[in-house]
């Protein structure tokens, strides 16, 4: 309409139109921008493809009939688009390429197609040119210089000789373009073992009704799953906003589980603990679960002594715990092998509550069970330094200062003399520690060590690793 | 699930209304020194809440040790204790080290540790997990004097313990003792212990005052040491103290017999 078209330079462009305001571009907004509307596709199939910089393609394999038609999606879609104020081209075929082909560079002099029926591609997109077969410019070049203008050319043409000359590339792109090899897309999502999902003819914005709503999917993904003799371990939720806004909560549990009531109360909690509450905005048009993970869920027994109720109480009660304060804040202790005190133990998220044979069968080991305990309640990481007086060369400190308090030490045992595990990369600097146990006139009992030995250099350092009862 | 659950419940409540003994040692667990449980009428209740408090800040190793000695014993049929704790406690007096529990005696693969960014958040893990009945013990670890710490939270807490029957430890560390709805209140500190060979730091003692006891007498004071071997609270026999030396030449104990008046 202005005489506009990309590729233009500015100069030439302002020569057109002398009041033209330019933009830098955005890339990344850009990319925003299209990852939102790759959000707002997923109403359309859960399989939805970013092609950079600004294309989506969409498996709509088993979805049509939803939408009444090839015909009726590509319009609903185009539409949607469109509504937001941006120009698009559509098109439908039976291979990704093609499709992407056909919509970025067919036109109506070359003889549209907006929707390709099934074995036709090769027609379509004959009179295309060969840049829509997505090859680098030193090979579009080439092509062009030994006369094969358009997709139809190249197609005549065996296909050994093409890949000599121009790289084994060109038969592949070709065969994918003419239909004749689907690789499929690559999703954004991976495509869930199990999704439900409920539409509304009217969006739907009280929390009451968006809740039996969800209680309604889990329902319907539980019988699901126990179809399959399956349960899940994670649940992600969609929430999608009328005004094209996707809003995707996630739930894990510890143990595979189909029971509606457990995975709403883990929604529940999760939608109580948003920082930022959902915001129905004009309401949801659409409601998917989907179940990320599954596992192989049995019909259980209850044992006699109701051990194994607890056991799952307890597990759902650490699944509800996780949702609302994040798993990472719920942790459960591994054994390591180790002697560095402040590496013996790992804290693991506790939804799996069976170990995976981290710890020893036996419990944890502790050496000599009539002696008071060796490790203290309480351990400091980092250690905190303390200035303290000790006889030389090895005896426990007499008195120590820790955050302005002296201790006058009454009693003491040590040392127990732990050395850095040669073995790891960064423990060649680190000095050996001597680790007493202190008693102080009041009766704390602390855990202290003197980093490195008297007489070596660095002069040696004291620091108070714990505290014990 | 919870149908079965109710039902073994229900089974549970009638055996135990046919053996009345076995009922009360399930609504109450003890510490292990009779003087101490005596005083509770038996033991520690189950479906309660007992606040500890630190006598001082720098005690909060005697206080956690003395909760996680009293969970050991609550959750000693191998029940799960779940420890809720602020993270403002962890950089003020260091992380709950695993070995350490184990070395008292409460088995680290039995724990849940909980960590919440603020006391509002602990309480609420707490009161999310005192409802689970399958849990052995609650320990409830917020910073100090929080506001959200109030007679209605308490309360809160107190009633989830008597639905679940999960005794619940609240320990308060750098915090002063207020009203609350709590059955027992404590205030632990550090004892000298009694010394082992080469004058090495013996078990762990305490120096423990009851400071409210909602049935009972309270304001006594024990000296307990805790044996982990036996998992359980001794009172330890007084300090050995130095005698008057016995007089050489006459008995040691004065003589009974009146003295006959001479001449």
């Amino acid at each position: 309409m202005l005489g506009l078209t990309p590729g233009l330079t500015l100069a030439d462009a302002r020569a057109r139109i002398p009041h033209l305001v330019a933009v830098d571009m955005d890339r990344a907004a850009d990319a925003a921008l299209l990852a939102r509307l790759a959000d707002w596709c997923d109403r359309y199939t859960p399989l939805v493809a970013v092609e950079e910089p600004d294309g989506l393609v969409l498996d709509i394999t088993g979805c049509v009939h939803l939408f009444a038609g090839e015909a009726g999606l590509r319009r609903t879609v185009m539409q949607g688009l469109a509504r937001g104020g941006l120009t698009v081209r559509g098109s439908v075929a039976g291979t990704p390429q093609a499709a992407a082909a056909l919509a970025r560079f067919g036109r109506k002099a070359l003889g549209r197609h907006d929707i390709v029926p099934p074995g036709e591609e090769e027609m379509a997109v004959r009179p295309l040119p060969a840049a829509a077969l997505g090859v680098s410019p030193e090979v579009l070049l080439a092509l062009t210089r030994a006369g094969l203008k358009t997709v139809g050319d190249l197609a005549e043409r065996p296909g050994a000789p093409l890949a000599a000359r121009f790289g084994a590339d060109l038969p592949i792109r070709l065969a994918r373009i003419l239909g004749q090899e689907d690789i499929g897309i690559s999703p954004r999502r991976p495509l869930p073992p199990c999704l439900v999902e409920r539409r509304f003819a009217e969006p739907v914005a009280r929390e009451e009704d968006i809740d039996a709503a969800l209680a309604g999917l889990a329902h319907r993904a539980g019988r699901i799953l126990a179809e399959r003799g399956e349960g899940g371990r994670r649940f992600e939720a969609a929430f999608f906003r009328a005004d094209g806004r996707v809003t995707r909560l996630a739930v894990a549990t510890g143990r595979p589980t189909r029971d509606a009531a457990v995975i709403m109360r883990l929604f529940r909690e999760r939608l109580a603990a948003l920082a930022d509450p959902l915001d129905p905005g004009f309401g949801f048009d659409l409601l998917r679960l989907a179940v990320t993970a599954c596992e192989p869920l049995g019909e259980s027994q209850v044992s006699l002594d109701g051990r194994m109720v607890e056991d799952e109480e307890v597990a759902a009660l650490v699944d509800r715990l996780g949702a609302r304060f994040g798993a990472a804040a719920v942790l459960r202790p591994a054994f390591v092998d180790t002697h560095i005190p402040e590496r013996a133990v790992r804290m693991v998220p506790a939804a799996r509550l069976d170990d995976g044979g981290t710890a020893p069968p036996c419990g944890w080991p502790v050496e000599r069970p009539a002696d008071p305990p060796a490790r203290p309640v309480h351990l400091f990481d980092p250690p905190q330094p303390i200035e303290a007086l000790a006889e030389v060369p090895d005896g426990p400190p007499l008195r120590f200062r820790w955050r302005r308090v002296l201790h006058e030490i009454a009693r003491a045992e040590g040392p127990e003399r732990i050395a850095p595990e040669w073995w790891r990369d960064e423990a060649g600097e680190e000095p050996t520690r001597d680790y007493y146990r202190v008693e102080d006139a009041t009766g704390r009992r602390f855990w202290v060590f003197r980093q490195g030995l008297f007489g070596e250099a660095p002069a040696p350092r004291w620091f108070l690793h714990g505290i014990f009862a | 699930m919870s149908a079965v659950q109710e039902t073994l419940q229900a089974l549970r409540r009638s055996i135990a209304a046919i053996e009345p003994a076995a009922s009360e040692a399930g609504r109450r667990f003890t510490c292990g020194a009779p003087a101490v449980d005596g005083l509770l009428g038996g033991g520690f209740l189950r479906a309660a809440v007992h606040e500890i408090f630190a006598r001082e800040d720098a005690d909060a190793g005697a206080a956690a040790g003395f909760a996680a000695a009293l969970a050991a014993r609550a959750a000693a049929d191998g029940r799960r204790v779940v420890w809720v704790r602020q993270g403002f406690s962890v950089a003020e007096t260091g992380a709950l080290h695993a070995p350490g529990l184990a070395a008292l005696g409460l088995d680290p693969r039995l724990l849940v540790v909980v960590t919440g960014p603020d006391a509002t958040c602990v309480l609420q893990a707490g009161a999310e997990a005192m409802r689970c009945p399958a849990l052995g013990a609650v320990v409830i670890e917020p910073w100090g004097d929080p506001k959200s710490l109030d007679l209605t939270a308490s309360r809160r807490l107190a009633l989830a313990a008597e639905q679940s029957g999960v005794p619940a430890l609240l320990l308060r560390i750098a915090a002063t003792p207020r009203p609350s709805a709590a059955a027992t209140r404590w205030s632990a500190a550090a004892a000298p212990s009694r010394p082992l060979a080469a004058n090495a730091p013996g078990h762990p003692a305490f120096d423990i005052t009851l400071l409210r006891h909602r049935a009972g007498l309270e304001g006594r004071r024990w000296r307990l040491e805790w044996h982990r071997e036996h998992r359980l609270f001794r009172e330890p026999a007084p300090l050995s103290r130095p005698v008057v030396s016995l007089p050489a030449g006459r008995p040691a104990a004065p003589d009974l017999a009146p003295l006959a008046r001479t001449g």
